[in-house]
């Protein structure tokens, strides 16, 4: 339970950590909050020959609105600040609504936004979230960086298109389209705990009609899981209490991939993954009329 | 395996020492500081006995290096009584609610539920449930500990008022 012996370095800059990164390759590892790290480092599930911390990298902690409307996240940013940061919540609603189950309050006092995307954790729900908001994310290394499109991120189970010595320093959450409206749920054993089943979605609304869905899943396969029978149900149906029964329906028995544990059964996780979009679908379809 | 030099202060003392780059947090207080008011339980993040304050903010210190905490203000267990042994009143509260069986726990949910009732002066008991949900207690079942939490924020607020 202590980890293995490795070496440590903390950059001022992110041009010394991407230098470094780029240096060791695969041997390195970035540090950001540590609260996934750390404990496979403890269990020695981990064990890389440098650690590069990036917690002096401050101006990477930021939440801020732009011009065009959407919001930037710094990777550096701590889930605690998602929780409170009035910027976040006007301009990310969804992500402020999450926020509050991103594990337990001592995990958001540290934990980051960049560390906890790149984690690609099918249970954790940033990922979700990020998807649910066609956020992009902004990958430097030395010498260069690229953007990527959040769905095309998360390429397995706790697997990231990151090459060694590409760091994700930025999130871009755009704003979503005039009359949207968003909602967040999951329900776990114990709140802060990894969730059993949890959904984002994000509906946009003209008169009854749904014009844009998108009903994304955590913890219910390799990674965040979007439901696009579903969405393209309610795109072409509208989001009416029937429709939002048969989308739930539709996404609990075809879209997702939940496997049995010894907290609950495949089958148990189907039906809560029902009971939740029913939930989620009808609180962004009610915030929806509220917007437009 | 590089070594480090680390100064830092806890519970208002300063301290300088050289570690591992491998040295837990929680390690380094209770090997190095002999500050073994702060416990080790799960070291991986889940049970929240090791929590303390760095720079105010609960943290986990079994998910911290020592090596991060260089220049940083950490207060444990140790720092909530006064220098006369008179108890913070939330360890007045504890021991008057029956808060703590065991003890095991009790230092880790102290530190957490410092800031919390700063942020928090008049919290529900689904409040306080949500705050101690980051920390194990395998005694009391929670409910004595509620009693007690609630209790200190009553006192709290009657002696700010």
């Amino acid at each position: 339970m202590k980890p293995a012996p490795f070496d440590y370095t903390a950059p001022d800059t992110l041009e010394e950590a991407l230098a470094v990164l780029a240096e060791h390759g695969d041997d390195a590892k970035p540090l950001a909050g540590g609260q996934s790290l750390l404990p496979l480092l403890n269990f020695r599930l981990a064990r890389p020959a440098m650690l590069v911390d990036l917690n002096r990298l401050t101006d990477l902690d930021y939440a801020r609105p732009d011009g065009n409307g959407s919001l930037r996240l710094g990777a550096m940013t701590r889930h605690r600040t998602l929780e409170r940061d009035s910027a976040v919540a006007r301009a990310a609603p969804l992500v402020a609504e999450a926020a509050p189950y991103i594990a337990h309050p001592q995990i958001r006092n540290r934990g980051t936004v960049g560390g906890s995307l790149a984690h690609a954790d099918p249970a954790s729900e940033l990922p979700v979230v990020a998807v649910a908001l066609d956020a992009r994310f902004r990958l430097a290394r030395a010498g260069g960086e690229r953007w990527v499109e959040a769905a095309d991120f998360f390429v397995g189970l706790l697997t990231a298109d990151l090459e060694p010595g590409e760091l994700l320093v930025e999130v871009e959450l755009p704003a979503m389209p005039s009359g949207s409206g968003w909602a967040f749920d999951e329900l776990a054993r114990r709140h802060g705990d990894y969730a059993l089943a949890g959904v984002a979605a994000v509906l946009t609304r003209d008169g009854d009609a749904c014009t844009r869905a998108r009903l994304v899943y955590l913890s219910l396969g390799d990674g965040p899981v979007r439901a696009r029978q579903a969405e393209a149900m309610l795109e072409s149906d509208g989001a009416s209490d029937a429709t939002i029964a048969e989308a739930a329906r539709l996404a609990a028995e075809q879209e997702i991939e939940p496997s049995g544990d010894i907290h609950a059964s495949a089958s148990y996780k189907r039906h809560l993954a029902a009971v939740l979009t029913r939930r989620v679908l009808a609180r962004a379809w009610q915030r929806a009329a509220e917007a437009s | 395996m590089s070594r480090h030099r680390v100064r830092l202060e806890v519970n208002g003392r300063a301290y300088e020492r050289e570690v591992e780059a491998r040295r837990l947090l929680s390690d380094f207080l209770r090997h190095d500081l002999d500050l073994t008011g702060t416990h080790v339980g799960c070291e991986h993040g889940v049970c929240g006995a090791c929590t303390v304050l760095l720079d105010g903010e609960a943290v986990r210190s079994c998910l911290l290096l020592a090596v991060q905490v260089d220049g940083h203000a950490l207060q444990t267990v140790e720092g909530l009584a006064g220098d006369d042994g008179e108890l913070h009143p939330l360890q007045d509260a504890f021991r008057e609610a029956h808060g703590l069986q065991c003890g095991f726990c009790t230092a880790g949910i102290l530190l957490t539920l410092v800031p919390f009732l700063e942020e928090h002066p008049d919290p529900d008991e689904d409040t306080v449930r949500h705050a101690l949900s980051g920390n194990l207690c395998r005694c009391t079942g929670y409910q004595h500990i509620v009693d007690a939490v609630l209790l200190a924020a009553r006192r709290r607020r009657t002696a700010d008022a």
